[in-house]
């Protein structure tokens, strides 16, 4: 009887955990949905904002201490002037929080890459050269990990493909890098589920803008 | 036996299901999010801490959520640029309402700073009036610090001699500080009638501040100004660097280490102005065209991720001989001027965090110039040192209150001959100050400060009060005032004479407005000064044994004085035609003042009334170039005609300059390339600084610019290990 007892306990306290962790998958399932196609400011935010409460309630899963980061980067993105950095710097706590849990991933090597890049536009005279080569290392560094990462591509190239043609950038010679990436898209696998999988839309919306 | 243990077994369950219907209870919590100026605030993430129920606030304000918790939780709102909100909260199935108020976080835009009599050019903080690379691109200004300085308001525009000449004040009360410590011999040695550039390159320095007046006890030994630099931390990365120019060669490297944590630099540069001479005329005639040589060691190293260790060596050498006629002499008659000059500055400092709360700063500098001066048939010699010291330790406490305390201390001496005659000074110089700025509220501080100093050669000390007042009026704006008393020894050539004179004194005080947004700065100073203890000469004759020469000597005395007044406008504007960025600056001055030989009170020949100037710059980042133009205006400044019985009754014309200058930026190979090529006085407007007289005031001389325009043109390239082009290569 008294087996029965602590098996039937035991069986409710895993069902909770297993909940619980239904719970963590259901919710990140929804929001990483939502993230590729939120378009609005107003809706990044919205998810950003959930995948912070996710990260401040499981302090040991890395992915939403990622997602967080790459929320803050769109929304960097959505800004000018000085308020790029001031959501860069909260993109950057999520990352390093990120990278705590996750030691040398090429994933969250993209997103610094792409913190660095999103920083140039607060003052490019000032910024571009310093910045440009922290972001292109960063990219190297995350090809050497996983040569396969579509995403490093996809960053490479959009660095060549802003910058103006007279420092060595300009369409034309994006498209390459571009295409790549667009490639790698096809047959990239996440390790896991919930593992970033997102840029293939984007890839394809500047390989048609260079064809153009 | 069997019945009671089903029947624990059932309660057991019962009590569990319990408790699981208890988790799975809802509690609403609903409300609106504000922000400090009352409005709603969307996008706030609130959440119970370390659960996922949460939500964010809509365009009116508004969220709710239902969290299954229970209990005594930790409810958050945050948003980024706010200052979190939390709030305890107990959760016991009945709806919450909850409103808050976000304040945005503690930034320079939201917090009221010390504003009055400083305008400041930095990277790191967000709100100031000019970035350094301003510094360099602004047309007129040469890539000089000065350049550049002279087109913000409270600057004269004075070209026949060097330095800054601020608000009434001559150019020897304009003191430049780098790192803390005064600099001595901050410009090449003078020339007559040639105004001479700073030493320093403005790519050594991260922050530039130009204080106008009103300025922090830390700084003393300045009657008017003080322009305060501070040195590059570490380099971002190894870098060399060529330097091409219309006037000469420069070359340098900075080597970074992997560890990012030491750097080391090296750069040589040689001028020679011959080939530029030769091409456009010039009102001397140069015996040897101006050469100057020298180089520059650094040595950066961070023993801890708050301390770094930074020391900085120059040497310059130059050479130079020009023939200008004599208004004196009716015939061709040109005297000589030739300068051999040899300059040597360094300067270590250390700075940790010591603790929380705790930050030392330590300096040490060593400077020796010498200057061999041959005028005509007479031969000068000046050789001076300065060996310095300075502690100062500064404590955060409250929000963002601080005090600074420090100390130091000065050993000068100058050795210099006339001919044959010799003369010997030294001054042992200790100051001591303490200083803090209370943050009263966010909106208000106060800054109070106490200076001591001490020169053992004029056996003197003086305390001097300085403090300051700023209010934010506005999310953008503030007022400020600030008082100040400021001592400083009188020039050189006074102090050997007479050991009994007394520092010369100065007050300041400054009302000051200010409107600083991210993309317009508009920025109005008001002040009144007075003048003191002025040092005036009068000649002495005097008759020691009567038949040989009468002994002529300048006796000295502290009975000098006078005031400046004046208003000070600037307005800067990135936003109104996209791409332009410009500025507008206004001085008014309105000064008088009885010192060296003046009989009266008069408006020295430094002072304009009105001066000003606009500057523009476009820069087009698709095509990577930039122009820049610089419009400058001064009225006309007093100078001394022997004709007019009135003592610098007389005023020049007034003064007007247009510069020009383009900047494109390249990659040549794997060079970061940028072309300069810049012009002043465009249109060649007559320039005339002054007049010489002859003795008798029969005849006059033009003091003006060396030639009519004057144009450079450089290319400057860095090679870095900058990885975009490997990347680039690579992939091609």
């Amino acid at each position: 009887m008294k087996k029965q007892i602590a098996l039937i306990a035991l069986t409710f306290i895993g069902s909770v955990i297993i909940s619980q962790n239904k719970k963590y998958e259901e919710q990140m399932k929804n929001n990483v949905a939502q993230m590729d196609t939120a378009r609005s400011k107003s809706h990044v935010q919205k998810i950003t904002n959930n995948f912070e409460r996710i990260a401040g309630a499981e302090k040991k899963e890395w992915l939403p201490q990622y997602y967080t980061a790459l929320g803050y980067i769109k929304l960097a993105y959505e800004e000018s002037g000085e308020a790029v950095d001031v959501f860069c710097d909260k993109a950057e706590m999520f990352v390093k929080a990120a990278e705590e849990l996750k030691k040398d991933n090429d994933e969250i090597i993209v997103l610094k890459a792409m913190i660095a890049s999103a920083r140039i536009s607060v003052n490019p005279m000032v910024r571009g050269q310093q910045y440009a080569a922290l972001s292109a290392s960063l990219l190297e560094k995350a090809k050497k990990i996983n040569p396969e990462n579509p995403r490093a591509y996809l960053q490479q190239g959009l660095g060549i493909y802003f910058t103006p043609e007279m420092f060595g950038g300009g369409k034309a010679k994006a498209k390459p890098i571009i295409e790549a990436a667009n490639e790698k898209f096809k047959t990239f696998k996440p390790k896991a589920d919930l593992e970033p999988n997102w840029g293939a839309p984007t890839a394809n919306y500047f390989l048609n803008e260079i064809n153009k | 036996m069997k019945q009671t243990v089903t029947y624990k077994f059932l309660f057991t369950i019962t009590a569990m299901l319990l408790l699981c219907i208890n988790t799975t209870a809802q509690t609403k919590i609903y409300g609106k999010a504000y922000s400090s100026k009352g409005k709603p605030l969307s996008g706030v993430n609130i959440a119970i801490k370390n659960s996922y129920d949460g939500a964010t606030s809509d365009s009116s304000g508004a969220f709710q959520f239902e969290t299954s918790d229970t209990g005594k939780v930790t409810l958050s709102g945050i948003m980024t640029a706010f200052i979190d909100f939390e709030q305890t909260i107990d959760l016991k199935n009945i709806p919450i309402k909850i409103e808050f108020v976000l304040f945005p976080s503690i930034n320079e835009l939201a917090t009221v700073q010390i504003s009055a009599g400083s305008i400041e050019a930095s990277d790191e903080k967000r709100t100031t009036v000019l970035k350094p690379l301003d510094i360099v691109t602004t047309a007129g200004g040469n890539g000089d610090i000065i350049g550049a300085l002279k087109t913000l308001p409270g600057a004269q525009q004075v070209g026949e001699a060097e330095g800054l000449f601020v608000r009434g004040g001559s150019n020897s009360e304009t003191k430049t500080i780098i790192d803390g410590m005064i600099v001595n011999n901050p410009f090449f040695s003078s020339v007559p009638d040639i105004a001479q550039r700073a030493r320093f390159s403005p790519f050594l320095f991260k922050g530039t501040i130009f204080s106008t007046g009103g300025y922090s006890a830390q700084y003393g030994q300045a009657l008017s100004s003080v322009l305060v630099l501070e040195t590059q931390d570490l380099p971002d990365r190894t870098a060399s660097t060529i330097g091409v120019t219309t006037v000469g060669f420069s070359a340098g490297h900075n080597q970074l280490w992997a560890d990012k944590k030491m750097s080391i630099g090296v750069d040589a540069n040689y001028t020679h102005l011959g080939p530029y001479i030769a091409t456009v005329k010039q009102q001397v005639d140069w015996v040897r065209v101006p050469v100057f040589s020298g180089g520059s060691f650094n040595f950066r190293k961070k023993f801890t991720d708050t301390g770094i260790l930074k020391f900085y060596a120059y040497y310059n050498s130059s050479d130079l001989a020009n023939k200008a006629q004599s208004i004196d002499s009716v015939r061709e008659y040109k005297p000589l001027f030739d300068l051999k000059n040899d300059n040597f500055y360094s300067i270590l400092t250390y700075k940790e965090r010591l603790g929380e709360k705790w930050i030392l700063n330590l300096g040490a500098s060593y400077s020796a110039n010498i200057d061999r001066i041959k005028i005509d048939t007479n031969k000068i010699k000046a050789f001076n040192e300065l060996s310095q010291g300075r502690v100062v330790l500064s404590r955060g406490y409250g929000r963002n209150s601080i005090v600074r305390f420090g100390g130091e201390y000065q050993y000068l001496s100058d050795h210099s001959s006339y001919n044959q005659l010799t003369r010997f000074m030294y001054d042992n110089y200790t100051a001591a100050f303490v200083e803090t700025d209370i943050f009263i509220s966010r909106k208000l501080v106060l800054r109070i400060g106490e200076r001591y100093d001490n020169s053992t050669w004029l056996r003197n000390d003086k305390f001097s009060f300085r403090s300051s007042l700023a209010f934010k009026t506005g999310l953008f704006s503030q007022v400020s005032l600030a008082y100040g008393q400021f001592y400083q020894k009188p020039e050189k050539d006074y102090l050997w004479r007479n050991r009994t004179i007394d520092f010369e004194n100065t007050q300041h005080f400054i009302l000051n407005w200010q409107y600083v947004s991210d993309s317009i700065t508009l920025r109005a100073e008001a002040y009144y000064k007075t003048y003191e203890n002025m040092v005036t000469t009068s000649p002495k004759y005097q008759c020691l044994t009567c038949a040989p020469p009468e002994v002529f000597y300048l006796d000295t005395a502290n009975t000098g004085g006078g005031y400046a007044r004046g208003l000070d406008i600037f307005f800067r504007d990135k936003k109104t035609f996209p791409g332009i960025d410009y500025w507008i600056s206004y001085t008014f001055l309105d000064t008088k003042r009885e010192y060296k030989n003046y009989p009266k009170s008069v408006t020295p020949p430094f002072a304009a009334s009105h001066s000003g100037s606009l500057v523009v710059k476009k820069f087009f980042p698709r095509k990577m170039w930039g122009f820049g133009t610089t419009y400058t205006y001064s009225s006309g400044r007093p100078f001394l005609n022997p004709n007019n019985t009135e003592f610098m009754g007389d005023r020049t014309s007034d003064f007007h300059a247009l510069a020009l200058n383009v900047n494109i930026i390249r990659t040549i190979g794997k060079a970061f390339t940028v072309f300069v090529f810049s012009v002043t006085n465009v249109l060649g407007s007559k320039q005339v600084f002054s007049y010489r007289y002859s003795y008798d005031g029969a005849r006059r001389q033009e003091i003006g610019p060396q030639a009519p325009r004057s144009f450079f043109i450089g290319m400057f390239m860095s090679f870095g290990q900058d990885r975009t082009k490997d990347v680039i290569n690579n992939n091609n």
